[in-house]
């Protein structure tokens, strides 16, 4: 098992940057999630660990050993690719045994490590029929044990869950995050799909119009997001974000209500140099707590029942939508005004020129 | 006919919009008294009967007829009615040592030109298939041959040969003409000098078929192989190999069908000769026919074991092909 160190790494297409120049560290046996929105340069990323694609500057290395120039054969790596890239003319036997059969294993244990593979993944039923006649899940079984078999220093996975159905996704997400915990091997994984970023990964590296947003374990990137892309594209819905303006003993939001702020946000919001005191509230729908007597008015918009909760959809006096989390047997008749607080651990704050994160 | 004066007042013809408008909404638009109506059945019969009318006469009526023939002793050149002789004609030819020759001939020169253009197309296709500069016109010149009359090629090639002043000789290095080889007039050379204009031509069919099956191939499973740490010989034996094998099987069917009718090239380069060295079936097929003993009955049975030969052959290789599908 391998760390991997990206240094400076960037690709250009002419002169458009695919990806600008990154520096990013994976520890051993880490599961990194390369998350962000398609044409991120997520993707471009992963192949250039992997060296189907060529760096335009920067260096790669493999456990410290500079790979930057090398042929994919030459890393150790393992790839498994969005539409599983299987070799469509062979059974799923031999599709697992030609990584084996390419180093010139002995037939012997090319058949013992096949069998023992096939067993992990629960495949052992279809090693004879050929890609074309399994189903997309077994298709990507077959794909990921085609990549465990040859026990790689690393593995590379590019949307593997892209083209399955919603209800194999799930089933295949825990099992790619059991292999990994029974593998332990450093894993990098590429998605678009913020969920699954948030249910796999140890870290999530956020990437955005072709710069890294933000590096961080799934808690961080939820409650911290670095900037206002991260805040928003974390999240089912994002972060409530709010026009407000800074005054003393908390921040004014449009339509009139202040919001109370503690201490140490008024001092570090004093000492950020915001123009005219403008700034973005940010706020998840759980930090929402509706009330009487609250202090910030609302109106209530709509309210979906999600099961165990109440998802309500708040409109602020200047007609901006908020949503907020509410228990499941609040009853909120549309239209009708509502009072709420904000939970004061759970507000951040942003420039507004910047987009950044206002440190506390 | 309101529908067509009120059509022809907006300028258009009302034929035009009926084609606008396709067939099925024509029966409604148009009021079935004012034209002869053809329902679209009747119409696909129009356009096919001519067709079937033609293959009938020339080909299915010959075929059978033929048949026939090849069980009587009949001469076109006769007055004799046909007279039915059973087996005799076939246990004639399948008993002749001149006729296996003629077999062994077309046998031998099938195996080994199909066998050459096979390799030839192949490497072509695999040295054309990455996109170059000038690699489309490449592609087109190396066509060339293929569109080329054979009798066209027949006589350029007789020209090439020729002992005394073709450009062969001198560009392999044979200055001296007592030495140099005679492609065409030497026995053990005639049949080879076939072999090697028939290569020169078809080749680049067997190309085109393989570049069809090579670009198919998808490009992700070349990074598979590559993540899977395969050689490039690997990767050949075991992706390209296989991926072109289904089109590379198709053009060698084609080929060999061919060549087991070889005639043209034969014809128009040696007649057969020297001697009966040249000799295919096709050619020995012809004299029997047309020229000097018409012997039109011996010569359709022996039309009729080509026929036999080549749809066993043939169905060799679809079976393989079959095989290659399903898997």
């Amino acid at each position: 098992m391998a760390n991997i160190e990206l240094r400076g790494v960037e690709k250009k297409f002419g002169d458009v940057f695919a990806v600008k120049p990154l520096d990013l560290t994976i520890k051993d046996g880490e599961f990194i999630v390369l998350l962000g929105p398609s044409g991120c340069g997520k993707t471009t990323t992963l192949r250039m660990i992997s060296g189907l694609e060529a760096v335009t500057d920067g260096q790669i290395l493999l456990d410290g050993r500079d790979v930057t120039w090398l042929h994919p054969s030459e890393r150790d790596i393992a790839f498994v690719f969005q539409f599983f890239a299987l070799y469509s003319h062979m059974s799923a036997r031999d599709n697992i045994a030609f990584p084996l059969q390419a180093a010139g294993m002995a037939r012997d244990e090319v058949k013992q490590r096949v069998g023992q593979v096939a067993a992990l993944l629960r495949i052992e039923h279809i090693l004879d029929r050929k890609p074309g006649a399994l189903s997309g899940g077994d298709q990507q079984r077959v794909a990921l044990a085609r990549a465990l078999v040859r026990r790689p220093a690393a593995f590379l996975m590019d949307e593997p869950l892209g083209a399955l159905d919603a209800e194999f996704r799930e089933t295949m997400r825990a099992e790619i995050k059991k292999l990994h915990l029974a593998q332990h091997a450093t894993t990098v994984y590429v998605t678009h799909d913020q969920i699954e970023a948030m249910a796999m990964g140890d870290r999530i590296v956020i990437m955005s119009a072709a710069v890294v947003q933000q590096v961080g374990t799934p808690t961080e990137v939820y409650h911290n997001p670095a900037n206002l892309f991260v805040a928003r594209f974390i999240g089912s819905p994002g972060m409530n974000l709010v026009k407000a303006k800074v005054e003393a003993g908390g921040v004014r939001l449009p339509g009139g209500s202040l919001a109370p702020v503690s201490d140490r946000w008024r001092h570090a919001l004093e000492g950020s140099g915001l123009k005219d005191g403008s700034v973005v509230l940010g706020f998840r729908p759980e930090a929402v707590q509706v009330r009487d007597g609250g202090a910030l008015r609302a109106a209530v918009y709509a309210d979906d029942l999600h099961g165990g909760y109440t998802m309500l959809h708040l409109e602020l006096a200047d007609g901006e939508i908020i949503h907020g989390r509410a228990a499941r047997d609040a009853l909120n008749a549309l239209g009708s005004a509502v009072r709420f607080d904000l939970d004061p651990d759970m507000m951040r704050f942003f420039n507004p020129e910047t987009e950044m994160a206002i440190p506390s | 006919m309101r529908y067509v004066n009120s059509s022809n007042v907006k300028g258009r013809p009302v034929s035009q919009v009926n084609a606008q408008r396709g067939l099925s909404s024509r029966q409604e638009t148009v009021p079935p008294a004012g034209r002869r109506q053809l329902s679209d059945m009747r119409i696909v019969q129009l356009f096919i009967l001519p067709t079937i009318i033609l293959l009938i006469l020339m080909n299915i009526f010959p075929l059978i007829y033929s048949l026939f023939l090849s069980f009587t002793n009949y001469s076109v050149i006769s007055s004799d009615p046909p007279v039915w002789v059973g087996l005799e004609n076939y246990t004639h030819i399948l008993s002749d040592p001149d006729f296996w020759h003629n077999f062994a001939t077309t046998g031998t020169y099938a195996l080994l030109s199909v066998s050459l253009q096979t390799i030839v197309g192949f490497a072509l296709a695999m040295l054309l298939r990455s996109k170059f500069t000038g690699s489309g016109i490449i592609t087109t010149l190396v066509l060339v041959p293929m569109m080329l009359s054979p009798i066209v090629v027949a006589v350029f090639w007789r020209l090439i040969f020729n002992p005394s002043f073709g450009i062969l000789n001198p560009i392999l290095g044979f200055t001296d003409i007592n030495t140099s080889p005679e492609w065409l007039g030497d026995p053990a050379l005639a049949l080879w000098a076939i072999v090697i204009v028939d290569v020169w031509q078809w080749s680049p069919f067997v190309m085109l078929l393989c570049l069809a099956g090579l670009s198919a191939i998808p490009e992700y499973l070349y990074e598979a192989a590559a993540i899977d740490r395969a050689s490039a010989w690997f990767q050949f034996r075991r992706i390209t190999l296989p991926q072109v094998m289904p089109l590379l099987l198709i053009a060698v069917l084609f080929r060999t069908i061919e060549a087991f009718k070889q005639f043209d090239l034969v014809q128009g380069l040696t007649f057969g000769g020297p001697g009966d060295a040249t000799e295919t079936v096709s050619v020995e097929l012809y004299r029997l026919a047309f020229q000097g003993q018409f012997e039109t009955g011996l010569s359709s049975a022996l039309a009729y074991i080509v026929l036999v030969v080549i749809i066993a052959i043939s169905n060799l290789y679809i079976r393989a092909l079959n095989r290659l599908r399903e898997g």
